[in-house]
């Protein structure tokens, strides 16, 4: 079962929102999917970004997928730890291996997002 | 593209593999994940399921020139059981497909019995190349494919494992070597052979018997591995993949397989081509390179040298021993200069947009346990 306390994309990012703070990751299917993590790469501090607009990559051993900003905002951090030990990704998808938090967030995006219910019916119909 | 099913696809599915679509087999891409896979073979040891490789016995009075004349290597320095690396080229010298012939039986100068082993992506077109290329009615050409089953063990322990399996001493089965013999009472042929940089064997059984070999490994806890590692094992080796490192378009010279060809040797397909490529000089080959910060190269990727382009990625991965990205690359040679890149050079590969460092170096990127004899 999916964490029933975030939203989530169709491209598998799931989303916690903390006092206007948005902290992204990608989720234990997405995860399972793409293989052992290798490579990440990051959007800037300070960025501006779009909804569902591409702002990093993630790089398994055999694949490069991209990873889209769920929400429009600024860039508050990055988890810098994944630059080392991207492979936390794998090992805590939820936890550690969080991506990157944005600010300045647009709450009435949320509802283009989905709910732990919703997602779990897609990856059920994808796997 | 239809999905051929190897004897053990049932297996996989039951044992964990990830199946993806390759060369029209359904195949699996990993198991608990390449780089622990990947890690086991270069420490220990795992098991592959080859069998969508493709399989062509060739024999009958003449086979052997025949073959001699499909093939850029000289057969004539094979001993029976003992097996050659070649490529098979067309009339302009470009690559057909690269291969493995084992002499099988060698019952005279003229009656010769030989295995080609092909890859999977072209077994149709090398299978019809063979039958275009025939005009020797007492030359018998047998697609084997479908009734072969190809499992193999590779790892530094390899030998250990597989001797507990089989009466046969293994110690004398040298480096592309094989022999027939039994393995759980099952007729197989068997060969010092593989594709990972590790010692390690291929074990050639009738499809039938597969299920009962790998089973018989598999109580023995030797972990299955996946396509996904046998692609990073290859490359840690230096060893060349099909449709990524060379296809019909490249010359053998260009790969650095010019130690397959045996331009002394009588007349084989591609021979006067490659002969006048000799003679002018290549201006292009492909070249290894390791990257300098931990950005991965990948298939198409652009290649630069003094924000000049001069090629691009043919096979780019994480290897998973180095730690960093590890590629092979089709390079133009510099205008100034009428050689390759030398080792120590800095180049640039072009990755969504941005350079990234690399650094021109030697093959193998990765040593591993397989004793490759004189």
């Amino acid at each position: 079962m999916v964490p029933e306390n975030l939203y989530y994309t169709k491209e598998h990012e799931w989303v916690l929102i903390q006092n206007g703070i948005a902290r992204i990751g990608i989720t234990d299917y997405a995860q399972k999917q793409l293989g052992d993590v290798v490579y990440i790469e990051l959007p800037a501090q300070e960025s501006q970004l779009k909804q569902m607009t591409s702002c990093g990559v993630i790089e398994s051993v055999k694949a490069v997928s991209e990873i889209y900003s769920p929400l429009s905002g600024k860039v508050k951090a990055a988890n810098s730890a994944l630059a080392d030990h991207p492979e936390k990704i794998n090992h805590a998808p939820y936890g550690e291996g969080w991506m990157f938090e944005m600010e300045e967030i647009q709450e009435n995006e949320l509802k283009n997002l989905l709910s732990a219910k919703s997602y779990q019916k897609l990856i059920g119909s994808e796997s | 593209m239809n999905n051929n099913a190897t004897p053990l696809l049932s297996h996989h599915q039951k044992e964990g593999g990830k199946l993806i679509p390759f060369a029209g087999w359904q195949m699996p891409v990993e198991y608990s994940g390449i780089l622990e896979e990947h890690n086991h073979v270069r420490k220990n040891i795992g098991l592959f399921d080859l069998s969508h490789m493709g399989e062509i016995k060739v024999s009958g009075a003449g086979a052997h020139q025949f073959l001699q004349k499909l093939v850029t290597n000289d057969l004539d320095l094979l001993k029976e059981g003992q097996a050659c690396y070649t490529v098979m080229c067309h009339d302009e010298g470009g690559i057909l497909d690269d291969l493995i012939i084992y002499l099988l039986s060698s019952e005279s100068d003229r009656i010769k019995e030989y295995l080609l082993v092909v890859n999977a992506s072209n077994a149709d077109k090398i299978l019809k190349w063979i039958e275009k290329q025939k005009n020797n009615k007492e030359v018998i050409v047998s697609d084997l494919s479908n009734e072969t089953a190809l499992l193999a063990i590779q790892g530094p322990n390899s030998q250990a494992f597989l001797q507990a399996f089989t009466s046969c001493n293994l110690d004398p089965i040298i480096y592309y070597h094989g022999i027939q013999t039994e393995i759980e009472k099952l007729s197989c042929f068997l060969s010092r052979t593989g594709y990972t940089g590790e010692d390690g064997f291929e074990i050639y059984v009738n499809s039938k018997g597969a299920e009962k070999l790998w089973t018989a490994f598999r109580k023995k806890l030797i972990p299955p591995i996946g396509l996904g590692a046998r692609d990073t094992l290859r490359l840690e080796a230096g060893y060349l993949l099909y449709g990524n490192d060379m296809d019909e378009q490249t010359s053998p010279l260009e790969v650095g397989l010019s130690w397959v060809v045996k331009l002394e040797k009588d007349d084989f397909i591609g021979k006067k081509a490659l002969l006048e490529q000799k003679k002018k000089g290549i201006t292009k080959k492909l070249t290894a390179f390791t990257m300098l910060d931990r950005s991965i190269p990948r298939n198409g990727y652009s290649l630069y040298c003094n924000n000049q382009k001069i090629g691009r990625v043919t096979s780019g991965t994480f290897s998973p021993t180095l730690e960093k990205g590890i590629g092979l690359g089709m390079m133009e040679f510099l205008p100034e200069k009428s050689s390759p890149l030398k080792e120590g050079m800095e180049i640039q590969v072009e990755i969504r947009g941005e350079k990234h460092p690399a650094l021109i170096c030697k093959k193998p990127f990765v040593r591993g346990s397989v004793k490759y004899g004189s």
